[in-house]
Parts: structure tokens; C-alpha cells; sequence
């Protein structure tokens, strides 16, 4: 199954006749993570759902080398603010593996295995509600990972987080990436951007408006609102 | 006052005696409202999480419909009933005019709206929290029902007891359709109404407060088998 390359074509969201964002032209390979940076209302979480499928194009098109249902399936989605499901954190696990029809004992296998990947090993009994910030994160992200998506997305995953917890949720980010999984980013944190980024889009006013390689963009940026916007200088 | 402590002392001892009389009264109320409260639930547990997450033009009727009928009188829907199940009613050759299933018919469309009504609003709110969630997920319409049920199940468990209050403490429609006929339609709410028309105000104090017991009998003991308040905090 190969998910990438995925290119969207003058995507667009509006709203009320607004355009939140867009139209983006966009192509993505299949390696890396690539962080979407930019700043407040720039339209990177309605850019990450546009491409993930959770909210409606009101213009433009996403295709993905597969048929879109197919890619749906192996897509995961980290929120700013963790969901959890009134659970305890094992059966958070195998949520996602029992909609995939996963036999309980396997599913439970794996989520052993992932709990103690993300460190929650000792918690998997307690109820998801109740855990920490942090924990809650790590726990959002083990269920996202634990199906193996070919491409995950985060936003903004550490916005709430203090920096231990931040590490260890980009350990694991670190890990997921180099076994393969797509990361797609969105971030405040100039920081983080820089630690875990291989490409970068840098997002103003719905538009990208820069967009290339890690490396390119945080030491060589060409437009002068993505210099302004790494000197920490507010852009609008 | 003195009515209320022979009633007191005549509820004691008939509960003490284990009187075979009330005890065959009060478990058909029990049957009858149980049973009506199962089929209720079967009913109105899916049809609220349906309104809940499904999108459709007529939704905020049904809605505005259901949350109206919690207030439906039940003598007029014991009427309704009654001449439906009548010798010359559509279902009059079913025969079930005066038996048992007859009251849990009636019972059970007394309290359907009100069992959804309250599931809706909790299944509701459960579906904002997990809205973004689950679609991400690409959960079926099926799936999406099942978990939201599921993780709403105390706040069911709620719905489901305050459709069993509605039903066990209902006399109007039962009174109708049953018809309160000895050993076979009398239960405890009809057989106070005979007993305070007879004056037998003892009698009928000592049915009341077996109804009172059994009514939070049946609760303590869901409230102990849902284990709501012991853990987690939902």
C-alpha cells in the first residue's frame, strides 16, 4: 500500500464565504516529518484537516497514490488537546485495533507493548480522563501510532506540555519517523520545528508562503515575513 | 395520624409475613414495569444516540417531539392503547385487552421519551467530546453508536431509572388497560387506588410504602451493579 506522492490541488476551506485558507497547491513524498510553522489563525490546523479528510474542501482536491477511502485507513490524527475515551488506557489501546478487527488477545499484546513504549507501562488499568496532561498526550499518541499508520498528523501535540513531557513525546515522534511513519507537524514552537522538521511549510494568512527543505529555510529564508517570523518578530 | 401508623404496622407486618397476596402484587408490578422498562430501553437507547450523531432535515423535530412527549399524560395514551387493543380496535383479534402485556405496552410508550430524551442529552454531549476523535478514525455509523453507548453507560443507567420511576409508580394507563382485575392485572398502584376509593386507607398506606420500598430496593441495587460513584469520574 503506498500512500505518498500526495499532491492537493488548490485546496480550499471557506467558510461563510471566507477563506480560512488556501487555494494551497501542495505535493508531499513519503519521508520525514514535515512541520507547518506560521502564526496564530494562519490556518494550520484547518490545513491539517483538510489533508487528513475531517473537515470539508470547499474547493480544490487531495489525491492520494491510493483511493482516498483506502488512505483514510492508514492515516492517524494527534489533537492539541488529547480526546480520551472514557476508558482506561488499555482499552484506549485497542480501540483503534479492535475497529480493525484485531483479536483481543493480539490487541492487547500490542498495547502492552506500546504502553510501555510511551512510558504509561504502569497505568494501563487506571482511567485515561484522570492521567496528566502529559500523559494523556503520550497516550493520544501511542493510540495513533499503535494501527501503524503510513502518515500521522499532530497539532501542535505539545502546545499544553511542559518540556520533560515535550522530550519524551518527540522521542517517540524521533522514533516513529525513522521507522517510517510519515510525520505531518503543525507547531509554535521554533524550537521544535527546528528539532524534528525535514521540510518546512511556513504558513501566512491561509497561503504558503514559503515552503523547502529544514536546513534551507531556518538558515536561508527568502521572504522577509519568514525572516521577520524566525527573528520571533510578530508577523500578521 | 393514626391512619399512617397502622398502615405503618400493617406494611411491616405483611412485608414480615411475606402475605401471599401482596407478594403476588408486587412482583407483577415488578414483571410489568421491568419488562416494559427493557423494551423501552431496546427502543429508545439506539433511536438517541441515532439523533445524536446523525444529521437529517427532520432531527430537531424528532427531538422537539420526544422532549414534549416525556410529558405525555398516561391516562390518554392508556385511552390510545385501549382502543387500539379493543375487541373492535385494530389489534383487538390479538386479545390482549386486560392481560399483563397490555399494561407493558402502555408503560413502554409512556416512558420511551422519556428514556431518550435524557440518553440524547448525555449522548450528545459525549459525541462533541469525541467528535474529532472518532471521525478521524473513520469509525462505521455502527461503530460511532456502539462506543458512544457504551462510554455513556452510567449516564444510560440514569435515563433507564428515571423511565423505571415513571413506570412503577403509574396508575392512570395501567388502570385502563388492565383493568385491575384480581390475580391477573392488579398491581400495586391500581390496587392502592381500589383500597383508598374502598376507605381501607391502612391497607392502602401499607401497598404505598411496599411501593416506596421496592422502588428504592430496585435502585440501590442498579445503582451497586452500575457501580456509579465508585470509580472514575464519569
Amino acid at each position: 500500500m503506498q500512500l505518498f506522492p500526495m499532491t492537493a490541488k488548490g485546496i480550499e476551506s471557506r467558510r461563510r464565504g471566507q477563506v480560512l485558507v488556501g487555494p494551497i497547491d501542495l505535493t508531499l513524498d513519503g519521508q520525514g516529518a514535515c512541520v507547518v510553522v506560521g502564526p496564530n489563525g494562519a490556518g494550520k490546523t484547518t490545513l491539517l484537516r483538510l489533508l487528513h479528510g475531517t473537515a470539508r474542501l470547499s474547493a480544490g482536491q487531495i489525491n492520494w497514490a491510493c483511493p482516498t477511502d483506502e488512505a483514510r485507513h492508514h492515516q492517524g490524527f494527534v489533537f492539541q488537546r488529547p480526546v480520551m475515551l472514557r476508558r482506561t488506557v488499555m482499552q484506549n489501546l485497542i480501540y483503534p485495533l479492535r475497529l480493525r478487527g484485531v483479536p483481543l488477545a493480539q490487541a492487547r499484546d500490542r498495547a502492552r507493548d506500546w504502553a510501555a513504549r510511551v512510558g504509561l507501562e504502569a497505568m494501563l488499568d487506571r482511567a485515561a480522563p484522570v492521567l496528566s496532561g502529559g500523559e494523556q498526550q503520550k497516550l493520544a499518541l501511542a493510540r495513533a501510532l499503535i494501527s501503524e499508520p503510513k502518515v500521522l498528523f499532530l497539532d501542535e501535540p505539545c502546545a499544553a506540555l511542559d518540556g520533560r513531557a515535550t522530550r519524551e513525546i518527540e522521542e517517540i515522534l524521533t522514533h516513529a519517523k525513522s521507522a517510517g511513519t510519515r510525520l505531518i507537524l503543525s507547531t509554535h514552537d521554533m524550537g521544535q520545528a527546528r528539532r524534528l522538521a525535514d521540510q518546512v511549510l511556513f504558513l501566512l494568512g491561509g497561503r504558503i508562503h514559503e515552503s523547502g527543505p529544514a536546513e534551507t529555510f531556518f538558515n536561508r529564508p527568502e521572504t522577509p515575513q519568514a525572516r521577520a517570523f524566525l527573528r520571533g518578530d510578530i508577523v500578521e | 395520624m393514626v391512619d399512617l401508623w397502622s398502615g405503618l404496622a400493617q406494611a411491616f407486618w405483611l412485608v414480615v409475613t411475606l402475605d401471599a397476596e401482596l407478594v403476588e402484587i408486587a412482583l407483577r408490578s415488578l414483571r410489568v414495569t421491568l419488562s416494559a422498562l427493557a423494551v423501552a430501553c431496546v427502543i429508545a437507547l439506539p433511536l438517541a444516540a441515532f439523533v445524536a450523531v446523525k444529521r437529517f432535515r427532520a432531527r430537531r423535530f424528532v427531538i422537539a417531539i420526544l422532549n414534549a412527549l416525556m410529558g405525555l399524560p398516561p391516562v390518554v395514551v392508556g385511552l390510545i392503547v385501549y382502543v387500539f387493543l379493543s375487541r373492535s380496535g385494530p389489534f383487538g383479534v390479538m386479545g390482549l385487552l386486560f392481560t399483563p402485556t397490555a399494561m407493558i405496552i402502555a408503560q413502554t410508550i409512556i416512558i420511551v421519551p422519556l428514556i431518550a430524551s435524557i440518553a440524547h442529552q448525555s449522548i450528545r454531549d459525549l459525541w462533541q467530546e469525541y467528535h474529532d476523535l472518532l471521525i478521524s478514525m473513520n469509525v462505521t455509523q455502527g461503530q460511532k453508536i456502539r462506543t458512544l453507548l457504551w462510554d455513556c453507560r452510567r449516564a444510560l443507567l440514569t435515563a433507564a431509572l428515571a423511565g423505571f420511576g415513571r413506570a412503577i409508580g403509574e396508575v392512570g394507563a395501567i388502570m385502563i388497560v388492565g383493568g385491575n382485575i384480581d390475580h391477573a392485572t392488579r398491581v400495586l398502584t391500581t390496587a392502592i387506588a381500589l383500597e383508598t376509593g374502598k376507605g381501607e386507607f391502612a391497607l392502602a398506606l401499607a401497598l404505598g410504602f411496599v411501593l416506596i420500598g421496592l422502588a428504592i430496593t430496585v435502585n440501590l441495587a442498579i445503582h451497586w451493579l452500575g457501580r456509579t460513584e465508585r470509580e472514575g469520574g464519569w
